[in-house]
């Protein structure tokens, strides 16, 4: 069986998903490098963590069910997944970042 | 015949390449320590997504057991950073 032997039904929204899916995780990751300070950079790539990962899981979904003519819905759990944990690292993130923010200003104070 | 697949996996490889090498230059000249984990953070979903272009690419389900893998390491990775940062010590007795 060759890779690319999907029909079209599945090989066309297949390769809109992978294509919007990529320009979505490239912005959120050149808006991580390009934002000036902290707080503007916690929200960049969250927008590739959810919706360009939905999106190439779905392509990946659409051409899994195209080579075997059933239904693959394994992905679904890596999305369930990602959705229940990136909140908990983007909260404990930024408590760190707030927690780190008061001890230096403290520290400057005291000096 | 059908053509358009194999251009969007390409596409989509490049796109995630750049992405990783943005993250990769956050992880390296970050101001402070937490912008490192963000960094790390970003790093490792992009590799998951390109791991499962990948996946598209070569017609294999193993890739998609990896990806998973990732997916739960990563989290526990930058979970325990964060919590290091936020307390000192990862596990609390």
């Amino acid at each position: 069986m060759t890779p690319f032997e999907v029909p079209l039904w599945a090989a066309l929204p297949a390769a809109a998903l992978l294509v919007l899916g990529s320009l979505l995780a490239l912005i959120g990751s050149a808006g991580l490098l390009r934002l000036p300070n902290f707080q503007a950079r916690m929200h960049a790539p969250t927008m590739g963590n959810t919706l360009g990962l939905g999106c190439i899981l779905m392509a990946s979904m659409l051409v899994a069910s195209g080579h075997g003519q059933r239904m693959v819905v394994q992905e679904i759990l890596i999305v369930i997944f990602v959705v229940l944990t990136s909140p908990v690292t983007a909260l404990l993130l930024m408590q760190a970042s707030l927690y780190r923010e008061k001890v230096e200003r403290r520290e400057a104070d005291r000096h | 015949m059908n053509l358009v697949l194999p251009w969007a996996v390409s596409f989509a490889l490049i796109a995630l390449a750049l992405g990783m090498v943005c993250a990769a230059l956050r992880l390296l000249h970050g101001p402070a320590a937490h912008d490192r984990v963000l960094a790390l953070d970003t790093l490792y979903v992009n590799g998951m997504l390109m791991i499962l272009t990948l996946g598209i690419r070569f017609g294999s389900r193993v890739y998609f057991d990896i990806a998973l893998l990732m997916a739960l390491f990563g989290f526990v990775g930058s979970a325990a950073m964060a919590k290091f940062l936020l307390r000192g010590e990862v596990i609390e007795p």
